[in-house]
């Protein structure tokens, strides 16, 4: 970390700082879609394709909670596209869910933030567990057919486990090379 | 760059997030509009990834056998006591078959039998899977110019896997016959019945619509058959297995989660091909 060389009303950084200050600010939306790729890789892991969505879920809602300037919705609109393309998943279907998802964190984020690691958790629980309802019933209604909400079950479950783990090390990263104010 | 005033820059953030979850319902009917054009994204985002996935694959399958042999050494007793006893099992049905085959022989040439034409392959990597959540599928690394086609059946060393559902430059998509979507004509083997076998995304596809008075018996074979003119008949499925529930079950002889390398035949069948193939939409319907 570089001390300011003198206090100043405007200050003009120079190029490389800027870059640096753009890089960790968009640090969030590039580790969601490192992971996205990540998970799709064949790493034989099971329920894969159920820890690609979550981790992505953990990701948007830690992320929009606690930094909303880097994850803003136009970041999550992408993420859902890619997602869905990768997932073969109806086109939009991610898309919106993370966008309601994000638009939750937006709004709970003030009261939230304050409170303590395990409630937040509760909140991503009631999160997750809404999000993986609405894809089931989402892709049994635009497939026309009854899905074994069996899938839906593991997901929710994978990103309520995965949360704390994640949120772990997402928060080292926001207070270190994710945060623009360390440039 | 465009300096827009506070109230006006922050009614615009307040507009991105409608904006754009309508701009998701948007893209949902799209989605549904216009499949072609989806899958051609779908396909043409898989043709960048496929090789990408290709160069990772190998090193993880190193992997995964070095485990596997780790985990082997310590069953290594057991596992030779048990291959004795089925070598000798195997060798007596060897004998078996080899007869059969000569008297085979002998009455086709008795008959006149006009053989059927050896079907052409081509080999393919598995490099990803390609289900997603409520699918099973999975992607297949064909290199440029290949003659795979939709409606290609893929096998590998042991059984049927799927078929050819999407098709990019450099990859192609298989979907397993586990797919919730899948619907594959078979025929019992000692009855001579016919059924459908129905796949529920789970391990192993459910055997529906069989002849009343010839219900499928547990450890029967199973094999494809010709109706609908979307495979050709004979191919091995796998063994029927009731749950606790008394559901007829196949056990597919293809390892279906381990898909390494599949065989991909041209049997020239265009008989059930989707018009379009969008994830669980119905692909080889056995419309009966």
């Amino acid at each position: 970390m570089r001390a300011r060389a003198r206090p100043s009303i405007r200050s003009n950084p120079n190029l490389g700082r800027r870059l640096d200050v753009a890089a960790r600010a968009s640090m969030p939306t590039i580790i969601t879609i490192g992971l996205l790729l990540l998970l799709a890789t064949p790493l034989g892991l099971p329920g894969q394709a159920q820890w690609q969505r979550a981790t992505a879920l953990c990701c948007i809602y830690f992320w929009s909670l606690f930094r909303p300037a880097s994850m803003p919705p136009l970041s999550v609109f992408c993420i859902g596209v890619l997602a869905d393309l990768l997932a073969y998943a109806p086109l939009g279907m991610s898309v919106l869910i993370w966008l309601i998802a994000h638009g939750l964190a937006m709004r709970w984020r003030r009261g939230l933030t304050r409170l303590g690691f395990v409630l937040v958790w509760f909140s991503f629980i009631a999160v997750a567990t809404g999000a993986a309802t609405l894809e089931w019933a989402m892709t049994s209604l635009l497939s026309f057919k009854f899905l074994p909400p069996r899938d839906a079950l593991l997901e929710a479950g994978i990103a309520m486990g995965a949360y704390p783990i994640l949120a772990v090390w997402l928060t080292r990263a926001h207070q270190t090379f994710a945060n623009p104010d360390q440039a | 760059m465009i300096r827009l005033s506070i109230p006006f820059r922050q009614a615009l953030s307040k507009l991105t997030l409608p904006v754009l979850i309508a701009g998701a319902f948007g893209m949902m009917l799209l989605g549904k509009a216009d499949t072609f054009l989806v899958e051609r994204a779908r396909m043409a985002l898989a043709d960048v990834l496929a090789p990408v996935y290709g160069v990772l694959a190998e090193p993880l399958s190193t992997l995964r056998s070095g485990v596997d042999n780790l985990r082997h050494t310590l069953t290594i007793y057991e596992d030779n006591a048990r291959l004795r006893e089925e070598n000798d099992r195997l060798r007596q049905w060897q004998s078996v078959a080899q007869a059969l085959d000569a008297e085979n022989m002998a009455l086709k040439a008795n008959l006149r039998w006009i053989p059927d034409p050896a079907p052409s392959y081509l080999t393919a990597r598995v490099v990803a899977d390609a289900g997603g959540i409520y699918a099973r599928a999975v992607l297949l690394s064909s290199g440029p110019n290949n003659a795979v086609t939709k409606g290609q059946v893929a096998l590998d060393d042991r059984g049927l896997v799927g078929r050819v559902t999407e098709l990019g430059v450099r990859s192609a998509r298989v979907m397993l016959i586990t797919d919730i979507s899948s619907r594959v004509p078979v025929v019992l083997e000692n009855s001579r019945a016919h059924a459908v076998l129905v796949g529920n995304n789970g391990a192993r596809p459910r055997l529906l619509f069989w002849p009343e008075g010839s219900p499928p018996v547990e450890g029967e074979r199973i094999t494809t058959s010709a109706e609908a003119n979307a495979f050709p008949a004979g191919l091995p499925v796998g063994v029927v297995h009731y749950t606790s529930g008394k559901v007829a079950e196949v056990e597919p002889y293809a390892q279906l989660d381990r898909l390494e390398i599949v065989r991909l035949f041209d049997y020239g069948m265009r008989g059930v091909l989707p018009p379009e193939a969008t994830v669980a939409k119905p692909s080889f319907e056995g419309k009966k």
